[in-house]
């Protein structure tokens, strides 16, 4: 009787798992399909192509689209790229200060860093969109790195204060009666430890920076900076009467792949570092 | 009774556990020195980058100030301020915005509990490839999500009309169709966040007290209701805080999909259009610091009324 | 081959609280010596201070003659075993233990490093787990592997630091055996610190006792059970713990609430010049005197009791005597029984009975005992008045001539197994 239950209840855990797997992905597969269809394809109102065709990636990679999207592609991935790289290094010194030292202001930081987080970005974009204009900021890669690292650096302060909390710090004490030196102890010990945390951040902070649409449509104008999100809404089609659906849809499957790689390289780290802070504190 | 005992040696357990030593001045003042040093830079260009801005914003929304015509800036106190909230668009992009956020969060809080409960139980072999694919709507970039939910739901594109058999009802040609499709891709995409948050709340929630809990009698619901939820309590809350904020700031859906058409404008996009779009800087930042003193609003509501443990709580998106 | 010497030896915290309070112990080569005590008593701070993670406010540290106080730790050439094993949790087994020699200086070629490796290895029966990590590794392993990684280098001295305390009693039990064996196998210079009075009797060649910072007594194990400076060493060592009994004195006899005593001819001349005494009378002095020798009983006196508890353990009895102290040194016991971290329970007496006993819960009991063995303290100072300071010196004579005997067949028996 108890057997049967159990097997009962472990078919109906599996079909939930089904479920969340359907939920997830099908959104996925539908962008997927449609950059798939063939451009007389396009309207054909059904999920998937009836003829398949690389046209809109031919579209978007070499075609009329390219420029617009080559370029956004470059810059997306220079900013992201430079504003995580900036936010981890310094989100690196301000958490082992939180997690290792003891100073007044503790708090305060990490409450700063709060309400950075919760702060609506439109209330930032609307001065900046001016002073980025006044001094010359507007519409370049450093006129968004900047603001980007108010997307980026208060998540990267926590999610790295939580990691760093968990790292045994005695360990360093007993490498130095082990016979390492300060400097030995910090490399051989406390480095390979704090790797992956500080790995971990680095990818977060990229999903959110990699995601920002505000900024970017914002804050540039022309494909000297526009990262990809601000450059999808302005896909025209190749013609006047053609839609843009297909260079759309293709382009949003490409962006999609460096998350999708991410993700299944690191899914349980990425896991960790989004709750491990936010459950324990 | 063995106070005076008791409390030296655990001073001295705490002072060895730690290894620290509290009250030499000198290293305690050099510590605090090098905590700053260390931790000084990043809360500066926190700092820099909000609230500059925001203080920056404060001052020109004083001001009647396009950027078209910048000789005719002029000082203008609180007469901003007084247009907007006498205006109807105002009112109606704050109960739009209102709107998405409870319908949102309330369904993704239901929402993200089953799959928070089918992902704490699902088999040890599931579990990697469930968490994979969750991670993905997390991750995904916004604006990839709204086109994908705007073109299964357009007229010419979309599959979802045949599936439901609707002909050619133009679920963007008004607002409550516009507003059910906005909502879906938000759930969508954040759902897997609130999931990911209310498990590790479930993780924390200890085997042990379900089982007493089911000695004890209770059923499944039981538990559920009177077990599990409560000592979870902490976790949902900070979900729920920082969902809420975060639909509260809802715009790149609403861009992509409608761009503002029938209604459908939040907050976020009344000033980023009045910004950016109509270049009236002197609106756009007063409508910008009325967001701001919202989002304030809430967060004080959720601190105050809920009793939500910031220090349990981690600024996410 | 090594000495530590301390001097003085002061840690001061800067609100003024001393941890350790003018310790002085000369700590011979190749002995094993315990820092024991309760709690919060210095003890794991005093070793931190040998090893060198603590500053010594004032003091000295002597290490084969050098002094060492400004040097770091890892100058220090001292081998520590952590509480909580501090394995570093990226590294193998193998590399675990491997870690201290990859830092030395004078490097050691990769094929010595593997030597040696194997054989700390294969002294703690770790060879199958080299390659796992530590965090697959059961709390006995990851012990065994602490101390691996403490004895695969030359070191001058072991530190071990309540080594045992994380494993559950059967492994302790086997762990203290195996760390006596290597430490007699190696006759290294080694410090341990517990709070554990079982593990400081059975390892110790000699046990230091500390309580709130200052080092109450440096015995041998049997010294510090036969013939303990004061109360506090008295009831710290010895399980179940000594009873304690306030006695009022009138003549030559002692008056106790267990009964009257006559005052040993050796007690007198201590007795003197004392109204109120306390008197310690170890559990295991107590015999039934219904299966007692007709020919021991001559020596000592009966008494009857009201057994409250009792609790047969197979190879002995114990039974619990309810009973009320004198109000007089009631304070001296509570503070007693703070500082060996009691829990303020009852006042009752323990006796160790014969496990032939029939002595049943609520029977009234006659029991026997030898007064001539029992301790008198002073209730004011806790100072032992009936301690014979020959006696301490005979005992504490033969065991350092014990520990030499057996040092030096370690050695030889090493010396041995080299060529062969």
């Amino acid at each position: 009787m108890d057997r049967q239950l159990s097997t009962r209840a472990k078919v109906g855990w599996a079909l939930g798992g089904l479920a969340i797997l359907v939920y997830a992905l099908f959104p996925v597969a539908w962008i997927v399909s449609l950059s798939l269809k063939a451009p007389s394809d396009l309207s054909n109102q059904q999920f998937l192509p009836t003829r398949f065709s690389l046209e809109n990636y031919r579209e978007i990679f070499t075609g009329n689209a390219s420029e617009l999207f080559l370029s956004a592609l470059r810059n997306s991935v220079g900013i992201c790229l430079i504003a995580t790289f900036i936010s981890v290094v310094l989100a690196m010194f301000a958490a082992y200060a939180i997690a290792r030292l003891e100073f007044p202001g503790k708090r305060l930081i990490l409450s700063t860093a709060l309400a950075v987080a919760i702060f609506p970005v439109i209330s930032i974009v609307t001065p900046l969109f001016n002073l980025w204009r006044q001094i010359g900021l507007y519409d370049t890669w450093p006129g968004l790195i900047i603001p980007y690292l108010s997307l980026t650096l208060p998540i990267s302060i926590w999610t790295l204060s939580a990691f760093f909390r968990e790292i045994p710090w005695e360990m360093e004490q007993a490498a130095q009666v082990d016979g390492a030196t300060n400097w030995q102890a910090f490399r051989k010990v406390i480095v390979p430890l704090a790797a992956p945390g500080v790995f971990t951040t680095a990818i977060i902070s990229f999903f959110i920076a990699w995601n920002d649409f505000v900024y970017g449509i914002s804050l540039t104008s022309t494909e000297r900076a526009r990262p990809v999100p601000a450059a999808l809404a302005f896909f025209t089609g190749s013609s006047q009467f053609e839609l843009p659906t297909g260079a759309i849809s293709a382009a949003a499957v490409i962006v999609t792949i460096p998350v999708v790689v991410l993700i299944l390289l690191f899914q349980r780290r990425i896991v960790a570092g989004l709750t491990n802070g936010a459950v324990k504190g | 009774m063995s106070s005076t005992t008791l409390a030296p040696g655990e001073q001295e357990r705490a002072r060895t556990a730690s290894g620290r030593r509290p009250g030499l001045t000198d290293r305690a003042k050099a510590e605090r020195r090098l905590g700053w040093m260390l931790a000084g830079p990043a809360f500066a260009v926190m700092l820099l980058v909000t609230a500059y801005p925001i203080l920056q914003a404060v001052y020109e929304s004083l001001f009647d100030f396009r950027l078209t015509d910048p000789d005719n800036r002029s000082f203008t106190g609180l007469t901003n301020y007084w247009v907007i909230l006498t205006d109807w668009i105002w009112w109606r992009s704050l109960l739009v915005t209102l709107l998405i956020t409870v319908v949102t969060v309330a369904v993704e809080l239901v929402l993200g509990f089953g799959l928070a409960l089918v992902m704490h139980r699902a088999l040890t072999t599931l579990r990697p490839i469930i968490r994979t694919a969750i991670l993905i709507p997390y991750a995904i970039i916004t604006v990839v999500s709204a086109f994908a939910w705007q073109y299964a739901f357009a007229l010419d594109t979309g599959f979802v009309n045949p599936w439901l058999n609707l002909g050619a009802f133009n679920w963007f040609g008004s607002f409550s169709p516009s507003i059910v499709v906005i909502c879906l891709s938000e759930i969508w995409k954040t759902t897997p966040f609130i999931s990911l948050l209310l498990l590790a709340g479930l993780a924390q929630v200890s085997e042990d007290l379900q089982e007493a809990a089911k000695v004890d009698g209770a059923t499944w619901w039981e538990r559920l209701r009177k077990v599990t939820i409560p000592n979870m309590k902490a976790a949902i809350m900070v979900a729920l805080l920082f969902r809420t904020l975060d639909a509260f700031r809802v715009f790149d859906n609403i861009f992509i999909m409608t761009n503002g058409a029938n209604g459908t404008e939040s907050v976020s996009f009344l000033a980023y259009r009045q910004t950016i779009s109509r270049l009236e800087i002197g609106l756009g930042s007063a409508v910008s610091v009325l967001l701001f003193l919202c989002v304030v609003l809430i967060s004080a509501l959720f601190i105050k009324g809920f009793k939500v443990d910031l220090s349990q709580a981690r600024g996410e998106k | 081959m090594s000495e530590i010497k301390l001097e003085h030896l002061v840690k001061k915290y800067g609100d003024g609280f001393a941890a350790v309070n003018d310790v002085s112990l000369d700590i011979r080569d190749g002995e094993f010596m315990i820092l024991v005590g309760p709690s919060g008593c210095g003890k794991s701070t005093l070793l931190r201070m040998v090893v060198g993670l603590e500053d010594i406010t004032s003091g000295d540290l002597h290490i084969n003659g050098e002094r060492v106080n400004d040097k770091a730790p890892r100058d220090r050439n001292l081998a520590m075993v952590f509480q909580n094993y501090a394995l570093y949790p990226h590294l193998s087994v193998y590399e675990n233990i491997a870690f201290p020699l990859r830092l030395q200086r004078s490097r050691h070629p990769e094929p010595e490093i593997d030597e040696m490796v194997r054989r700390a290895a294969g002294l703690l029966e770790l060879e199958e787990h080299l390659e796992r990590k530590p965090a697959n590794l059961s709390g006995g392993q990851r012990q065994r592997v602490a101390m691996g990684r403490a004895l695969v280098r030359d070191a001058d001295a072991f530190l071990f630091d309540e080594p045992l305390s994380n494993l559950d009693a059967k492994l302790r039990g086997q762990m203290r055996t195996e760390i006596a064996r290597i430490q007699r196998r190696l006759g290294t210079t080694t410090i341990y610190v517990t709070h554990d009075q079982t593990e400081a009797m059975t390892l110790g060649d000699r046990v230091a006792v500390l309580r709130r910072g200052i080092l109450q007594q440096c015995a041998s194990p049997r010294e510090l059970y036969e013939q303990p400076v004061n109360l506090f060493v008295a009831g710290f060592i010895g399980s179940p713990p000594m009873n304690f009994l306030p006695g009022r004195v009138e003549g030559d006899v002692l008056h106790l609430p267990i009964g009257d005593v006559p005052l040993p001819e050796a007690a007198r001349a201590a007795a003197t010049g004392h109204d109120l005494l306390i008197a310690g009378i170890r559990p295991e002095l107590f015999e039934d005197a219904s299966v007692l020798d007709r020919s021991r009983q001559a020596g000592g006196v009966l008494v009857d009791l009201d057994i409250d508890v009792t609790e047969w353990l197979g190879n002995e009895l114990y039974a619990y005597v309810p009973y009320e102290p004198d109000p007089a040194v009631r304070a001296k016991l509570d503070e007693l029984d703070r500082d060996l971290d009691g829990e303020g329970m009852r006042t009752q007496l323990v006796v160790s009975l014969d496990a032939q006993s029939r002595v049943r819960d609520g029977d009234r009991a006659r029991l026997w005992f030898d007064p001539a063995r029992m301790h008198l303290f002073d209730p004011e100072s806790g100072v032992t008045l009936t301690r014979d300071e020959e006696v301490a010196a005979r005992l504490d004579a033969e065991n350092e001539d014990l520990r030499q005997g057996s040092l030096e067949r370690a050695r030889r028996a090493a010396d041995r197994a080299v060529p062969a």
